[in-house]
């Protein structure tokens, strides 16, 4: 009774998901570029390329819901599909977060550059490699490296508030270069929802594995072993 | 929850060859338990074991404890057992010269239950229960059993079994001959039964498996290897070899 044809279809869905994180992945590596080089062109690919990662969601989304229909999955089958369906949303949801940057990066080339307190480029290092971290937990099944995920986000919320206080403070000092701020604040709050979706695409990879549930928290006492 | 059955070290021979190596398990009253495995595991050995079926066969043996309650059923008369644990199996077995009446009063006038009105209203409750009642009720002393549909049938067999009022009913695959409808109804039967009784399913369907037992076995080779709430086994079991099993891994 051994499902091989399933289970060469589970490889498929894996590589199908694999292809759209990669989408993901590098519309967030423009949009942070685009901000860096203050690159108009860096930002429209961004927008353009917005619609691939959609059709990609919709495409796993009906290849998974086919095989959870026609193959009664179990198990860790059952856990991996349900897995890639919730982390097709977050990648998903990253594309959009580039959107929002490359959208905020063109309202900043429209103005004169200002002197920010605030290291966007540093933070944004920080969240792709945590994005990173978590595509590559998934594609190794490793709970260890979704651990480490799990305990970066919490930098990024540091980092986050930090961005909001100076940028704050910077304002209110600065009123000539308060729209670039709201850009650069709005552009570090999106940053941090990329984090946040890389968080869950490692708590997807926990349930996965291990059958535990580590959303809101949960996870506290998971040893990953 | 309060344990109906409850076996202890429970090993069985064909001849020289061991087909259960020590089973230990402790099945909750009024719920449904499934046992699951591949062809030959012993996972059909065993229920036969927990009423005294297997001795039937020429060269059985068996070993350990089975108690139903408090009834030792090794060390009672395997007629007083057979009237607490009823028996359905894969193929409906009808007595094809009897009446549906008939095959349903069966059981109850081999216990000695000769009454006219006890019978009828034992033959309607049980034919109620079985979720039969309504398809039989104008033609039950006019059609044989073996005229019924097999989905009819199989009810039958279990409208038969529940007349002489059992504590437990083992089924051995008891849809896997049916259609998808008549499988539907023996699903539902087996939902209201357990309300009362105490269900052990053999099925090699893991989807029926999971939708009508609270509690699922995982046989292979005559060992239980799990042993756990149907979600768990289903979701995230704690062997390996289970999970291979019921992903399609091996078997």
């Amino acid at each position: 009774m051994t499902r091989t044809r399933f289970h060469q279809e589970l490889d498929e869905l894996k590589h199908r998901i694999l292809a759209m994180a990669g989408m993901a992945e590098q519309a967030i590596d423009l949009a942070v570029q685009a901000y860096s080089l203050r690159d108009a062109s860096l930002c429209q690919r961004v927008i353009t390329n917005e619609a691939g990662i959609n059709r990609a969601e919709r495409e796993v989304d009906e290849f998974a819901i086919d095989l959870l229909a026609m193959q009664q999955p179990m198990a860790v089958d059952l856990r991996f599909i349900l897995a890639v369906i919730k982390i097709n949303a977050d990648l998903e949801r990253v594309g959009d977060q580039a959107v929002n940057i490359a959208q905020r990066v063109l309202n900043m080339i429209e103005l004169p550059a200002a002197e920010l307190p605030v290291d966007i480029p540093a933070m944004a290092s920080r969240v792709r490699a945590m994005v990173r971290d978590a595509l590559r937990s998934f594609i190794e099944a490793d709970t260890d490296l979704a651990k480490h995920v799990l305990e970066a986000d919490d930098e990024i919320d540091r980092m986050n508030h930090e961005a909001f206080a100076t940028l704050s403070s910077y304002m209110q000092a600065t009123p000539d270069g308060a729209v670039q701020a709201l850009d650069a604040l709005s552009i570090a709050r999106n940053l941090e929802r990329v984090a946040d979706h890389a968080t869950n695409i490692a708590e997807d990879v926990i349930f996965w594995v291990r059958g535990a549930d580590v959303r809101h928290g949960a996870g506290q006492s998971f040893a990953g072993s | 929850m309060a344990t109906a059955v409850d076996v202890r070290g429970l090993k069985a021979w064909y001849g020289k060859t061991e087909a259960l190596h020590g089973i230990n398990i402790a099945m909750e009253s009024t719920h449904a338990t499934a046992l699951i495995g591949p062809s030959g595991c012993g996972k059909s050995t065993f229920i036969r074991c927990l009423n005294r079926m297997h001795e039937t066969h020429p060269d059985a043996k068996v070993e350990g404890q089975v108690r139903i309650g408090e009834l030792d059923i090794y060390g009672a008369p395997a007629v007083d057992v057979r009237r607490r644990i009823g028996m359905v199996f894969q193929k409906p077995n009808p007595f094809p010269m009897m009446s549906i009446y008939d095959n349903v009063a069966a059981g109850l006038k081999l216990n000695g239950t000769h009454n006219r009105k006890t019978l009828d209203d034992t033959v309607e409750l049980s034919l109620q229960q079985a979720a039969l009642w309504d398809e039989v009720k104008d033609v039950l002393k006019k059609k044989s059993g073996a005229s019924l549909s097999g989905g009819q049938q199989q009810r039958l067999c279990i409208a038969r079994a529940l007349a002489v009022n059992p504590e437990v009913m083992l089924m051995d695959e008891p849809a896997s001959a049916l259609d998808p409808i008549s499988t539907a109804k023996i699903e539902d039967l087996i939902f209201e039964l357990k309300q009362k009784l105490t269900i052990v399913i053999v099925t090699h369907n893991m989807q029926q498996a999971s939708r009508v037992a609270e509690f699922t076995g995982f046989f292979l080779m005559g060992n239980l290897v799990e042993f756990d709430r149907t979600e768990k086994i289903f979701t995230n079991p704690s062997d390996k070899r289970t999970e291979d099993y019921i992903t399609g891994r091996f078997g």
